[in-house]
């Protein structure tokens, strides 16, 4: 049976050693679209963190009785219908960020974080670990998407939930805003950026170069 | 073990995995309980997602309203909200026995729609209501805009716009898309602030009073036109059909014609 401690490290592991996002490099295109300010961000990372669990837990529930043949259909089905819920309570109760999220909410489906997650982690375990697991690694992805979300909007537009954080130099500050910081290639940049500052931390994340530059290029000429 | 059991759902339970009825049963269960999920969700929230999309159509309205130069004084003077009728497409007339609380009801019957011939219905719809609510904004008893919603074909589905056409119906003064599925980034871009402002100003018939009305390939060149959309050719040619049908004979025209008589 599983610890209280271990229950900790796999709730935290995900968050930075392990992150989903950074590490693994899953949920990248939401990642990059939802990004342009941070309310956005938080619901669609609130919208993945249940979706995770919630179909973690239902996963582990039944691990014992999906046939092998047929289980990858039987996990997108548990989650695709758990994203169409969410999807429907957002129309319902949040409508103004179920527009600004547009089809990103029913791309949760398809987020390889959620599939990966289920099909790595919660076919193996029971329902407490497999939930605290998903849970995690909702709650890294989300730490991902609301550091790029609140960096894009803060030099974006100088706000930081629609609150103005840095004054605007049309209206009598001094910021001017970065409007790329509103386009995707920069979501590109910040990720990309942040990848690089978590691997300078910890140089054990880093990969192995694929490929060794030939040395004798000149030689062989 | 698996013969002494009595209870049927623990045997098939004991099954093992690989078992063909086993896989079939688990599918079919995984399948009903997800259906049935989703099919309440769907069913519980609709009236709360409708009552949404009412209100967000109300607030478009009057963003389009309001976007409209000068508009905005003219809606306060006249009491902050426009008047809404109910008229009968075919006779252009203010509907007798349909209000804006029954209409909803009175479309859901098939006997109040027409179907249009393939030669007439250049928006695609293959039929349309024989009702439709129009909003009208009046200046010292004349009318000053009048606000058209229609639909049409795009490339992706069902484009559902309001018009708004001055008292002259002649000059257009804006377009609102309500709702569309097109593409984000190509016909999606119908939406955007800066194509819709090539709206106002646009003329809709000629002097002969023939429609002219088009969406351009590019660049309006004529006074009937507007900017075309690059890489959207489907969509733009939607809205064309979609402005064209609804303001010719089978749409708005008998309308536009009663209230150039005054009879609104």
């Amino acid at each position: 049976m599983a610890t209280r401690s271990d229950l900790w490290t796999t709730l935290t592991e995900p968050l930075i050693r392990q992150n989903p996002v950074t590490l693994q490099i899953l949920g990248i295109c939401s990642a990059l679209a939802v990004t342009t300010s941070l309310a956005t961000a938080l619901t669609m990372s609130v919208s993945l963190t249940v979706v995770l669990t919630l179909s973690a837990v239902i996963i582990s529930l039944i691990r014992r009785h999906i046939p092998d043949t047929i289980r990858l259909i039987v996990q997108i089905v548990i989650v695709a219908s758990l994203v169409i819920v969410i999807d429907q309570v957002l129309q319902a109760f949040f409508a103004e960020i179920s527009r600004a999220l547009s089809i990103y909410v029913s791309l949760i489906t398809t987020n390889c974080l959620v599939l990966g997650r289920t099909e790595a982690y919660a076919r193996h375990h029971a329902p407490v670990p497999a939930a605290v697991d998903a849970f995690g690694n909702g709650l890294g992805y989300s730490l991902i998407l609301l550091v790029i979300g609140g960096m894009r909007e803060l030099f974006g537009r100088g706000q930081l939930f629609g609150w103005q954080a840095l004054p605007l130099a049309d209206a009598g500050g001094w910021f001017t805003p970065l409007s790329l910081m509103l386009l995707a290639p920069s979501a590109f940049f910040l990720l990309g950026g942040l990848v690089w500052a978590i691997r300078a931390m910890l140089p054990e994340q880093a990969e192995a170069p694929e490929h060794e530059p030939p040395a004798d290029v000149r030689a062989a000429e | 073990m698996a013969d002494t059991e009595r209870n049927p759902w623990r045997r098939f339970l004991a099954l093992p995995n690989e078992s063909r009825t086993k896989t079939l049963v688990m599918a079919f269960i995984v399948a009903a309980v997800c259906a049935l999920l989703v099919s309440s969700a769907t069913v519980l929230l609709r009236p709360i997602q409708s009552a949404n999309r009412a209100a967000e159509e109300q607030a478009r309205i009057e963003a389009l309203v309001r976007g409209i130069p000068g508009m905005a004084d003219l809606l306060e003077q006249s009491g902050g909200t426009l008047s809404t009728v109910v008229v009968d497409l075919d006779d252009g007339r203010a509907a007798q026995d349909v209000t804006i609380d029954t209409l909803d009801a009175a479309l859901a019957d098939t006997a109040n729609w027409t179907a249009l011939e393939a030669g007439d219905d250049i928006a695609g719809l293959g039929q349309r209501p024989d009702y439709a609510q129009i909003f009208l904004l009046r200046r010292d008893d004349a009318i000053s805009l009048v606000l058209l919603p229609m639909t049409g074909q795009g490339y992706g589905g069902r484009i559902d716009a309001i018009l708004a056409v001055e008292g002259d119906m002649n000059t257009v003064t804006g377009i609102a898309i309500t709702s569309h599925s097109e593409t984000p980034g190509l016909g999606g871009r119908i939406e955007d602030r800066s194509w819709q402002s090539s709206f106002p100003g646009t003329e809709l018939h000629d002097d002969a009073g023939d429609l002219r009305f088009s969406v351009a390939r590019g660049e309006a060149s004529t006074a009937y036109q507007v900017d075309g959309i690059t890489g959207a050719t489907r969509t733009t040619r939607g809205i064309s059909n979609m402005v064209r049908f609804w303001l010719g004979p089978d749409g708005y025209g008998p309308l536009i014609r009663a209230i150039r008589r005054g009879e609104f």
